[in-house]
């Protein structure tokens, strides 16, 4: 006989508000059903109501974990309808600052799934590291979240101590190396945990066109900053880390590797980064946009988010802001990777995707 | 004050234990409670521990703007701690409802729905803000510890199922 257990919407097992109905029979789990919409601020509706200044301060509280990645996004299209093009410096800026965000929402995730695990030691570990970034992004942009540091056609603040990031990206390698990677892959309270655990496989990843680590974990191997080059990761010399196995163990694995892709990103943008103009000249304040649509994509720590901005010629609002983020196309295959999972698997499975759902309901 | 109620007091005092409520929040101030519980804030020096139970917490920390989804879990949850209780709202959505305001979807601020004690304002307010906020709603915990509990009615029964 089969029997449904709710988890959620507010479960010490989920950061934030949805719902996972599970059907089990025994502690094996036969199918889950996905509510979600707790969250639902109405952004997209707000954005048009917002003049360009606005609308920026408005994306950046889409998501508290990659804010920088939502006002890249959107400025990336405002970029086209106005027809700026940033200044090399501020490409650069930019792609530090993504680098800088990837590390700390990894590390991050590293540490929520240690605490799932019941691993507790690792995950104060994991915030004590986590801590090091952030001193560095506060450094850099005064903020430790919501940076505002996009602007139409540029950045709005300097990285005038290349050394303080390079120092960090330093001992934030020498912890991988010596205690993350090596705990996380051949502790036995992780791997017995992980191994095995979720398996999403490569067809079925493919059919459910899932994005970011999860389809890397699955053997696919998607990375917008190779396959799209935007800012200046075009200049950058970097491997996608891609793992086949698709179980949690194999998410573990490459966000693992893709922290130490990012420190190898950061240290040649620290080193190649031109001297010259953040912004365009003037304050900033005045911008004339041409009718269409545009759209940009971006890889976030979690996967492609998408905008697409239209205006309307003269309007200091858009028409329509439309975001699409990595968590709502990869929610669907929880589903797939809960059935046949024990029970007590199904916090770890679900976080093992990352999911941001302050992102998917906005 | 009796002996007793003193020494419950004093251990209020000590050891307060929250329950975290996402109530649409960006997950900017979500994180920021998880930085102040790591080593380097260090929060469970005050006794301070997240509870994955409302029943078993003293200080309900709300974030978030309220969106109308939310409205119903809040009042539940906060009829499931027990008394005596004290709420604290982390961050500018819960006090002002942020740069969300006029939204359709939201009922904001917090304080139209249940008692505020504490506001911690900033988006997102620092570890250190947060942890001081928790720090005066545990002193307005043992105040009120000292007090006969009074009841307190919600809209909703206690153990009312939240829907989705």
């Amino acid at each position: 006989m089969s029997y449904e257990i709710p988890m959620g919407p507010y479960h010490p097992g989920l950061e934030e508000p949805y719902k996972l109905d599970m059907i089990c029979e025994g502690e094996t789990v036969k199918d889950a059903k996905l509510h979600i919409g707790f969250n639902f601020r109405g952004i997209e509706h707000l954005a048009e109501t917002r003049n360009y200044i606005q609308v920026i301060a408005l994306m950046e509280r889409v998501c508290g974990i990659c804010s920088f990645i939502h006002t890249l996004t959107l400025c990336q299209a405002m970029e086209k309808l106005t027809g700026l093009t940033p200044p090399p410096r501020a490409q650069y800026i930019r792609v530090i600052m993504g680098e800088l965000e990837r590390l700390h929402s990894h590390v991050l995730w590293a540490g929520i799934a240690a605490k799932l695990m019941g691993f507790k030691t690792m995950f104060m570990t994991c915030f004590e590291i986590r801590e090091k970034v952030m001193d560095v992004l506060q450094e850099i942009s005064g903020n430790r979240v919501n940076y505002a540091m996009n602007r139409i056609g540029g950045v709005n603040r300097d990285i005038e101590d290349p050394q303080l990031v390079l120092a960090m990206v330093e001992a934030l390698e020498k912890e991988m190396t010596r205690t993350i990677i090596p705990i996380f892959t051949t502790s036995k309270t992780a791997t017995s945990r992980c191994a095995g655990v979720g398996v999403l496989t490569t067809e079925k990843a493919r059919s459910l066109g899932v994005v970011g680590p999860v389809a890397r974990a699955s053997g696919i191997g998607q990375d917008l900053r190779k396959e799209a080059p935007y800012a200046a990761y075009g200049e950058m010399d970097f491997t996608v880390p891609v793992v086949p196995d698709g179980d949690v163990r194999a998410r573990l694995l490459v966000r693992a590797l893709e922290i130490m892709e990012s420190c190898k990103i950061l240290r040649q943008a620290l080193s190649k980064m031109p001297p010259g103009e953040i912004a365009p000249p003037g304050d900033g304040s005045k911008f004339s946009f041409v009718t269409g649509t545009a759209m940009a994509r971006v890889e976030a720590p979690r996967g492609e988010v998408m905008y697409s901005v239209s205006w309307k010629e003269g309007a200091r609002m858009p028409s329509r802001v439309h975001v699409r983020t990595p968590t709502y196309v990869n929610m669907p295959a929880v589903r797939f990777m809960v059935q046949g999972a024990r029970l007590a698997d199904t916090p770890l499975i679900q976080a093992a995707v990352d999911p941001c759902y302050s992102c998917t309901d906005r | 004050m009796r002996l007793w109620d003193r020494l419950m007091c004093y251990c209020r005092k000590r050891s307060p234990w929250l329950f975290h409520l996402n109530s649409g929040s960006c997950n900017g101030c979500d994180i920021e409670i998880v930085a102040a519980l790591a080593p380097r804030y260090d929060a469970e020096q005050l006794g301070v521990r997240i509870e994955g139970s409302p029943r078993h917490a003293d200080i309900l920390c709300v974030t978030g703007p309220v969106t109308k989804n939310a409205v119903c879990a809040i009042k539940t949850v906060y009829g499931q701690v027990c008394g005596p209780k004290a709420v604290v709202a982390i961050g500018s959505c819960p006090a002002t409802t942020n740069v969300f305001i006029d939204s359709r979807t939201l009922d904001g601020p917090l304080g139209k729905h249940i008692p505020v004690d504490v506001f911690v304002p900033g988006c997102p307010p620092r570890p250190d803000a947060i942890i001081e906020g928790v720090a005066k709603a545990a002193e307005i915990l043992a105040q009120r510890g000292s007090k006969p509990i009074e009841p307190v009615l919600t809209d909703e029964p206690a153990n009312a199922e939240v829907q989705a």
